[in-house]
Formats: C-alpha cells, structure tokens, sequence
C-alpha cells in the first residue's frame, strides 16, 4: 500500500504549485511532471509516424501503385524519418526518463535549470508542431528524405523550410536538455555521490549531453546554411550558387552521426539499470560501462564519413571513416559483455522489463553486425542506399532505442504512476512486438542484398515475397505496440496500487514512495557505497 | 544560518556560470561549422578570395574592432564596479557598451548599404558574374557578418536589462550573475568578431 493513498505525504501528482487545474502541468518546473508532459507528447507524435510507416507498408505490399502515388510516398517517408529522428528518437529518452529520473537517481530536489528545462519543452513542442505542419501548409509535404541532401533540399518546390526550421528549434531544444543534465550532474549530486559512486544511467546522460551540446549547433548551421540558400540565395552548397553540395554531407553527418549515439546511449543506460535489478547482482564490470560511454561519445565523433562512401572522398579518408566505425563496435561490444555478465550467475526474475532488455541486446547485435557490413568499403558498395540501410537502422534504432524505451516505461511506470500494470498482457505485447519486427525487418535485409532500393514506391516481381512478408510483420507489430499502449493506459487509471519498490531495485529511485513525493526527497539522502549493492555476499567490486 | 544561505547563493551563482559556459561553447560550435566552410573554400579558392576581399573597407574593419574591443573592456569594468558597490559607475559603463555596440551597428549599415549600392549583394547579377570563388566569399561574409550583427542584438538586449535591474537594485553587489553572464556572452562576440576581422578584411 503506498503512503500516498494512506494520505501521509503529498505526490508530485497531487502537489498544486503557484497555478491551478492544467496550468499546474503547462507552468510546471517539477522535472516529473515536465517528464511526463514529454512522455505524452512523444506518444502521441510516436504513433502519427508509425502510423504514417503502416501506410508505407500497405502501399509497397503488392508491386505498383497500391494504396498511393510516389509523391504521397516520398512525403510520407520523409515526415515519417522527421518526426522518428528528430522528434522521438533524439529527445525522447533523456527527455523523458532523464528529466523524470536524473534528479532522483544522484539524489537531488529537481534539474539544476528548472525554468530553462520548461523552456526546451516548449521549443520541444514549438518544434514539433511546425514539423508536423509542414505535412499540410504550403506547398506539400518535403520530399527530400530527413537528410535534406543539397541540391534537391535548396531547389524542390515543396514545404522544406518549416521542416528545416523545424529540425533546427528542435535542435536547440537538445542543446538546453544537454547542458541542463551535465550543470546538474556536476553540481546537484547527493553528498557522498562520487562520480564513480553515480547509478549508469546518469553517466549515460552525462556522455549523451555532451554529444548534444557539442554536435547539435553543426547540424544548427547547416539548416540555417540551407535555410539562407532558399530564401536568401546565398550559395554554400548548391551549385548552381557556386557552393559544393558533398560540403552538405559533411556538416549534415557531422552531427547526424553522433546523434546516433544521442539516440542509443540512453537506451543503453536504461538496460544498464535494469539488469542488475532483475538478476539481483551487482552491475559486471562498473568503470569498463562508463568508459566504453565515453568513449563511444568520442569515437562516434569521427566516424561521419561511413555515411558517404559513394559520394566521392579520398581514399585515405574513406580508409579512415571505415576503420573508425570498426573501431567504435569495440566499446559497445564491451558494454554487451557487460550485460550478459551481470546475468551469469543471478537470481533472474523474466518481468516485462527484462524481456525487452534482452531483446534489445538481441536486435541491438544483429543491428550492430550489419552495421560492420556497411562500415566495410567492399562491401557498402553493393548495399549502400538499399532496404538493407533500412533493416541495419530499424534494428539498431527501432530494435536498440525502441526496445530500451519500452524497456524503460515498463521498468519505471510503477514508480511514475504509483500503478502497476497487467504483467501477463505486457509480456504478450512484448511477444508481438518482438516477433513482428522481426518479421518486418529481417527480410529486408535479404532483398536489400538482392538489390531493393530503399525510398521506391514500387519494386520488381522477385521483392514481392519479402515485401509481402514485411508487411505482415509490421500489422503484427503494430497489433501489439497498440495492445501495449492500451495496457498502460488502462494501469494509470485503473491498475492496481504498486508498492514503492516492486522490482528490488536498490537504487535511489526505489527508496522513495511511488509515485514520488513534490521534491522527491524529505532530506537529501548521504551515499556511501557504490550503486547496485544488494547486500548480499557476492563480492563488490 | 545566514552562513549556510550565502554559502546557497554561491552554489547557485557557480552554477548559472557553468550553464553560461556550456552555452558559449556551443555557440562557438555554431559559428564553428561557418568557419569550417570558410576554411574549405578558402583553400579551394584563395585567389578569389584575395581578390574578393580586397573589396571590403579595411578601414570600417578596422574601426569596428576598435568598438567592439572597448567595449568589451567597459563591460568587464562595470562587473568590477557592481562588484565594488558602485552600481552607478556600473550603470554608466553598461550604458557605455551599449553605446559603442550601437556605433558598430551604424557602422556595419553604412558598410553594407554601401556594398548593396554597388549591386553586391546575395543574388544580385553582379555577384552572379563574378568567379566562383568571390561568389562564395561574398556569400559567407554576409552569413558570417549577418549572424555575428544578430548576435551583437542580443548582446544589446541583455544589456538593456541589466541596465534596468541596476537601476532597480535587481543587479547588486550581492546578485549580479546576470550581468556576470551577460559580459561573458559579450566577450564571446568580441571574440568572434576577433576572428572574423582578419579572416575577411584582412586576407588581401
């Protein structure tokens, strides 16, 4: 029974500020309930752009034009990889789980810039709307693909400015997230929380808010660059300005390279938080996470170029990229060592949670993997821009980010709502979600090597098995993200009342009532040992 | 228990210094990307860009410099002088920045509308029969010079609050963090502008 019921203490959700009724949210400074406003946005936005990659399903599950024609299509895919990229995947988890679960894990009252982190939301949803705008104003949705290459992003006729500007307010929205953890994480940590005494996934956050302060301004630049190109006629990249549209490349990937690794950092913070819980064991291997974090952050830097093997570079550039993509497998390789170690020997407990972790290692290797295959130059050639692009970045993005974030809200819901939700339909979401993307994507891998290229709208007669088969995963995916999202929904109203620490985890999230009380703690708890001590005799390292 | 309130206002006030910073080095990032596509076309195409520069007024440059340097002189003076108690000497020095960012302001107008007179502008036929590297090189000083003018308003703006919180006794010898970050992010326009100068004025 939770204190809260019992009426002892006053939750976040109950607590009113300075406004009243849904002011209390839209005005609110509390990192939670800024936590949860993203939470709901990101749903809402989640399901528009899977909802538009359905579409896309249907229209490639018969050669021909099947349900619309390839402009449709080239918007669709293009709002679709604007709103995944830049409205989900890149914000989401920090966003949602390190607003919410930052400040508790290193044991502080709220982030170190409560004002400026409801200012980024609001840029957050500034940014978002105009994106989802730039689907109906003007003239069209943008058909240039998210990556907005030059010269088709400066000369196509359709809406690419909102989308630009869009993507750049987004942007800075990052930017403030970013700096707003690493000012927190420096200076807010509990007394007696070292730097190595801090839970994962704050160090996670901590690289990630790095990548996010010191790689968004590029990507910032350069769509202000193209935005100056439209309507301004400056030449930097286009040609017929004088500009050199491989420049574009360059400072597009630049960023969108470590924004990879904005994307899976976190997610592999949140799988790092819940192993340990649930083999009751240690984390394997403490300081071999934190710097394998770091240093993907860093190597992740200077691996852009695999990006554009065929776009014409020197060789010693395309040998340079190609090795420090193989490079950067090592760190994360390492942290999947880790993982698997921390489950050897333990007392696991196969919640919901756990099984979308071990399904993100899963998908997450099988992503990795063909990611060396496109890394290596030989072998990129004869992939490059075909279905097998889409099924290495659904798997390490859908089946890496995806999986820990729905590794995550099942981890955590008990903890934000103070509810629990019904264990047996989350684990049979789990099972369609996961055998639906694999039957959705792995095949793409295969017509991908036989030459399907991605972005088409159509394709020749001997794709057709593949593709029919794609499509039937992605209705069973889609079955079951929707089953799952009914099962949370109907937890927050409805499910039964969750203790404050119904997994056993030893964190300091779990110390506290769910949901938890206005400033999260009643006095600032003072830490002296290492986090992921569960008092038992197996030897801390 | 005063003891431990001051020792809170330190932390705060270290703590909005290092937001401050973070800013400013992506700020820096920013007007990094525009100096990286400098470098690359500068290097593809020096001699145009010798050429092209020499079309800039050295003596505007140069002048604007002189602005910019002061003021951020006075600026870091009036951060002393709030610290020192003297909020109406930091007042004036405030002021005095102002005044000078308003001078480079002027003079950038005059610079440009005098380049605007003689047909060079983004997309003007003149440019446009240019070569290709001059073409390039005009482009980025607008870019360059452009987003640098807009950051020196903002610099203006933050400055004009501060010179209202003065007045009100908001900034004081105890809180003035927002002057304190507002000099830094000056600085980091004078610094840009350090930059800036010699690549574009004085490559000739």
């Amino acid at each position: 029974m939770s204190d809260s019921e019992n009426g002892t203490y006053i939750n976040y959700l109950q607590h009113k500020g300075k406004y009243g009724g849904i002011l209390s949210w839209l005005l609110s400074t509390d990192h939670k309930k800024i936590g949860l406003m993203y939470l709901y946005a990101v749903i809402v936005f989640f399901f528009v752009a899977a909802i538009l990659g359905l579409l896309m399903r249907i229209e490639l599950i018969a050669p021909g034009q099947t349900i619309m024609g390839p402009q449709t299509y080239n918007g669709m895919f293009t709002i679709h990889g604007i709103i995944m990229i830049f409205i989900i995947v890149i914000p989401a988890l920090p966003a949602i789980f390190g607003n919410f679960f930052l400040p508790i894990l290193i044991g502080a009252r709220d982030v170190a810039f409560p004002r400026l982190n409801l200012f980024s939301f609001y840029l957050y949803i500034t940014g978002a709307v105009l994106g989802v705008l730039s689907q109906f104003a003007g003239n069209g949705p943008p058909d240039t693909g998210w990556t907005f290459y030059v010269p088709y992003s400066a000369q196509s006729s359709t809406n690419v400015i909102f989308a630009l500007t869009a993507a750049f307010i987004l942007g800075f929205s990052s930017i403030l997230t970013g700096l707003n953890f690493i000012v927190t994480i420096h200076r807010l940590r509990a007394p007696g929380m070292t730097w190595f005494k801090m839970p994962l996934f704050p160090w996670a956050l901590y690289a990630t808010a790095w990548i996010q302060v010191l790689a968004t301004p590029i990507i910032g630049i350069t769509l202000l660059m193209v935005i100056a190109e439209r309507v301004l006629n400056i030449g930097f990249f286009d040609p017929s300005l004088g500009g050199d549209p491989v420049l574009f490349q360059h400072l597009f990937w630049i960023y969108s390279h470590p924004a990879v690794y904005i994307m899976i950092l976190p997610a592999m913070g949140i799988v790092t938080e819940i192993f340990p819980t649930f083999s009751q064991k240690p984390v394997f291997g403490y300081g071999a996470i934190v710097f394998s974090s770091i240093a993907i952050a860093f190597i992740g830097s200077f691996v852009w170029g695999h990006h554009m093997f065929t776009s014409g570079m020197s060789y010693w550039a395309r040998w340079f990229f190609s090795f420090a993509t193989f490079v950067v497998a090592v760190p994360s390789a390492i942290k999947v060592f880790n993982w698997l170690s921390t489950m050897y020997g333990g007392s696991i407990d196969l919640k919901p949670p756990l099984l979308f972790a071990i399904s993100f290692i899963f998908l997450f290797m099988i992503g990795g993997f063909s990611g060396l295959t496109l890394g290596s130059l030989a072998t990129n050639i004869q992939v490059h821009a075909t279905s097998f692009v889409v099924a290495h970045f659904h798997y390490i993005i859908f089946g890496g980010m995806g999986f820990a974030f729905f590794a995550g809200i099942h981890y955590w819901f008990p903890k934000m709502f103070g509810k629990m939700y019904n264990i047996k339909v989350a684990n049979i979401a789990w099972g369609l979600i996961f055998g639906g993307f694999n039957v959705f994507y792995f095949p793409q891998f295969i017509i991908g090597i036989q030459g399907m290229p991605r972005r088409y709208f159509d394709y020749l007669p001997q794709f057709t098995t593949g593709e029919v088969i794609s499509s039937i995963g992605s209705f069973i995916l889609v079955a079951g993200l929707f089953l799952m999202l009914f099962n949370l929904i109907r937890a927050s109203r409805t499910g039964a009342v969750a203790p404050s620490n119904p997994w056993k985890g030893v964190t300091l999230e779990w110390q506290i009532p769910s949901p938890p009380p206005h400033e999260n703690f009643d006095t600032i708890p003072e830490i002296k040992t290492k986090p992921y001590f569960f008092g038992n005799n197996i030897k801390q390292e | 228990m005063s003891e431990i309130q001051s020792n809170k206002e330190l932390l705060d006030k270290e703590t909005g210094k290092m937001g401050m910073w973070i800013f400013l080095f992506t700020e820096m990032f920013l007007f990094g990307g525009l100096f990286l596509v400098y470098a690359v076309f500068r290097t593809k195409y020096s001699a145009d860009f010798h050429t092209a520069a020499s079309e800039l007024n050295t003596f505007i440059g140069t002048l604007n410099t002189v602005f910019l340097l002061t003021s951020s002189m006075t600026v870091a003076m009036s951060l002393t002088a709030i610290q020192k108690n003297s909020p109406k000497l930091a007042f004036f020095l405030v002021f005095a920045t102002l005044l000078l960012a308003a001078l480079f302001m002027v003079n950038k107008y005059i610079e440009w509308s005098h380049k605007f007179e003689f047909g060079i502008f983004p997309g003007s036929p003149v440019l446009k029969n240019m070569g290709r590297g001059e073409l390039l090189f005009f482009g980025l000083y607008y870019m360059m010079t452009g987003l640098h003018a807009l950051h020196v308003l903002v610099g203006m703006v933050l400055l004009s609050v501060n010179l209202v919180k003065i007045k009100l006794g908001r900034v004081n010898p105890r809180h003035y963090l927002l002057l304190e970050n507002s000099a830094l992010y000056w600085h980091l326009v004078d610094l840009i502008w350090i930059f800036l100068f010699p690549l574009l004025y004085l490559i000739t």
